[in-house]
């Protein structure tokens, strides 16, 4: 299964460090991370993404909550949760129409354009994993020259626990 | 109520050490280090010179595992602290309580490649409980005693406390709190009542239950409770390695250590139970070979006070997270309430006695007067039961599991977790220094004594007289039993010549050498260290063809297991 963690660690050096490293001592594997430091200066909060049956999560979720860095580990759930990735990719344009072909698609899935070129454009879409490997999928006719993706921000939503 | 006093951070660090409580430390100076090893010459705390940074933390290690509390050792910057990692590593690996503390190139010149620079908090992360560098002299009482609430409480662990020159060279203000808070840190939970009388249901309601005893048990001084439950339910009692001697291994209910190199008894009413009560331990694969073959059929009850290591090698039905002496003072108290107590023997109980005296009384040994098994039964004949016992790395610490009974709950040491050869001798000097009213044996091989045999100048002129008993065959045994029996006698890199003479080597450190060739040599020999005030080697030539059986395959399940021929 897919899971979403949510990890808030104290603001430190190295915290980072640790953490993924836990995740290669113990054998885990990382899908997606993100960092960043909370509305409070003395905490971040990570995202991690990772892939296992309910046994291997339960036990990540233990090794992390077993840290001392670590203030409260959370497996978020899917359903209850607002989560999103960024992602940029630059496409190629290879004649006059794909242009316009590449907006309406950025279009359908809520991206924005940016630095439109002669022979390249750039496309900014903040959505789940699933809907940006979609637009990719879709993207990948018109040639995709490079992209860059953030990991997944997660909040769980209000009432749910 | 804090106090608040200038001093520079060296000094701050042995002031806060001192409330701490610590009367000694083991370790080497170096440059990055000598601002503290000056405080020395000003404070109460003795410091005890090591040969080696490795063994240094052995030494801590072993005070810390006989005293509870966490042993401290000293090293310097870069190698200095590169070669206290293995000792480090160990104590993890066995969850023993350790402050280390190294010194760091000054703050200025970190991440330059200075002279003895290490990123020691990089390297030693994976291997620590927790790890400090202050930037600041101000911050070391706070860190002090961090480092120590960290070490020793919950499942015990090393912290290593890494401080650069110029933070134990720079005065500050101090203040040393008398509290602190680690707002990730919960090292007590309360046991789950409920789940210990659910325990105490599945214990009745099984056939054939057995109790598992772990390190956890040792680490908590579980033993009474632990024997008032095995007792008041009549359950036989196996433990792992580590937790060789949580349950005394003269009492009827006792069957020794499951595993590799486990009791055939053990192993035997092991994979026959059906319900086992595992407390404080964490599956090793060394005690219970595959998992998955492990848990076929047989119900788990995981005692453990740590979280993380509930459904970690295998799946329990039930969990009891918390401190294990609590959880089975729980149970003991639940028992009495319900005035459940088992008077007549079951037929399981019968069945292990009788499984038991049959391998007891049927398992081959060497024939040889010098077999194994004879020595070390004539050392627990003469070794008071208090003795302690640590032991070093391969053969000779698996017939120590196998012959050597623990009659006084935890008195005896291994390295069985990261399997650390020279661990014995140097962890068997910081018992000494934590416990020097008893006897200390380090129950050592040629190869693993090899490893940190310089110790020998630190028992000598430290005035720390402990016994190192090397069944001597010559090679490096465990390796070349699994090169003869794996390897088809392809016999590479084992054979480690009649050198050193361990006799002429103990006397040239000044210390006293004896080599027992007979058993009446023996006999004598032992009886001659015991009453030695001096640190003591006794070398015991053994036949460098004698495996250590019964024997379970790595990768294979308790089943499997090779018997004697």
């Amino acid at each position: 299964m897919w899971a979403i963690l949510s990890i808030l660690v104290e603001n430190k050096p190295g915290i980072l460090f640790k953490v993924t490293h836990l995740f290669r001592a113990r054998n885990f594997n990382i899908d997606s991370i993100s960092v960043g430091v909370t509305e409070n200066p003395d905490y971040s909060k990570m995202t991690i993404t990772t892939y296992g049956d309910e046994k291997q999560v339960d036990q990540i979720v233990k090794q992390l909550d077993k840290m001392i860095d670590t203030v409260k580990v959370e497996h978020l759930d899917e359903h209850k949760t607002v989560f999103r990735e960024l992602s940029i990719f630059k496409i190629k344009l290879s004649n006059a129409n794909d242009s316009m072909e590449i907006n309406k698609l950025a279009n359908a899935y809520g991206g924005k354009v940016h630095d439109v070129k002669k022979d390249s454009i750039m496309v900014e879409l903040t959505a789940t994993p699933d809907q940006i490997k979609a637009f990719e999928e879709l993207a990948k006719p018109f040639g995709i020259i490079d992209v860059a993706r953030t990991g997944v921000a997660a909040l769980q939503r209000s009432g749910s626990s | 109520m804090n106090n608040m006093e200038n001093m520079i951070g060296a000094k701050a660090l042995m002031t806060a050490m001192e409330k701490e409580g610590v009367k000694q430390v083991f370790g080497l100076p170096g440059g990055a280090n000598l601002p503290m090893y000056d405080e020395f010459a000003r404070c109460n705390i003795r410091h005890i010179l090591a040969r080696h940074e490795q063994s240094a933390a052995h030494m801590a290690d072993g005070f810390g595992r006989v005293s509870r509390k966490p042993g401290v050792c000293f090293a310097t910057s870069g190698p200095g602290a590169t070669n206290i990692l293995t000792g480090i590593a160990t104590a993890q690996a066995d969850s023993a309580p350790m402050v280390a503390v190294t010194g760091q190139v000054s703050v200025a010149m970190i991440g330059k490649d200075a002279f003895q620079e290490s990123d020691i908090i990089g390297m030693a992360n994976p291997v620590v409980k927790y790890a400090f560098q202050p930037r600041d002299a101000a911050e070391i009482p706070e860190v002090v005693k961090k480092g120590f609430f960290i070490a020793e409480t919950g499942r015990p662990g090393p912290v290593l406390i890494d401080i650069p020159k110029d933070v134990q060279q720079n005065e500050a203000e101090m203040v040393f709190p008398d509290e602190f808070k680690i707002q990730g840190y919960h090292p007590w939970s309360d046991p789950d009542i409920v789940n210990v009388e659910k325990a105490i249901d599945m214990l009745l309601h099984s056939q054939k239950p057995v109790i598992l005893a772990g390190g956890g048990a040792i680490i908590s001084s579980a033993f009474a409770e632990l024997q008032a439950v095995a007792e008041t339910l009549m359950l036989p009692v196996v433990t792992t390695f580590k937790g060789k001697g949580a349950f005394p291994e003269n009492h009827p209910l006792s069957l020794g250590p499951i595993g590799m190199h486990g009791h055939a008894e053990a192993n035997k009413i092991m994979t026959e139970a059906d319900c086992v009560l595992a407390i404080g331990t964490r599956f090793s694969d060394r005690s219970v070979g595959t998992f998955e073959e492990f848990e076929k059929g047989l119900k788990i009850i995981h005692m453990d006070v740590d979280p993380a290591e509930i459904g970690k090698n295998q799946t329990a039905q039930l969990a009891v997270v918390g401190d294990v002496r609590v959880s089975l003072r729980i149970m003991v108290k639940l028992l009495l309430q319900k005035a459940i107590k088992k008077t007549e023997e079951t037929p399981w109980v019968k069945h292990v006695k009788e499984t038991k005296a049959y391998w007891q009384e049927n398992l081959k040994l060497h024939p040889g007067e010098m077999g194994a098994a004879k020595i070390l039964r004539k050392l627990r004949e003469l070794l008071p039961k208090e003795s302690i016992i640590t032991t070093e790395v391969g053969q000779h610490q698996m017939w120590a599991s196998l012959f050597y009974d623990v009659i006084q709950p935890g008195t005896f040491f291994s390295s069985t977790g990261l399997g650390t050869m020279g661990w014995g001798f140097p962890a068997a000097i910081g018992a000494k220094v934590a416990r020097p009213d008893v006897p200390v044996v380090d129950i050592a091989g040629d190869g693993s004594f090899a490893m940190t045999e310089n110790s020998l100048a630190t028992a000598v002129l430290e005035d720390i007289p402990v016994i190192v008993f090397v069944l001597n065959n010559f090679t490096l045994g465990m390796v070349a039993q699994w090169q003869r029996t794996f390897y088809d006698r392809r016999m590479i890199g084992v054979d480690q010549g009649k050198c050193p003479d361990y006799v002429k080597l103990a006397q040239s450190y000044g210390a006293q050498g004896i080599r027992a060739q007979s058993m009446d040599e023996l006999d004598k020999a032992i009886r001659d260290a015991l009453s030695s005030d001096v640190a003591t080697v006794i070398d015991i030539p053994i036949d460098p063809e004698e495996d250590v059986l019964p024997f379970v395959a790595p990768g294979t399940s308790l089943k499997e297991m090779i018997l004697p021929s």
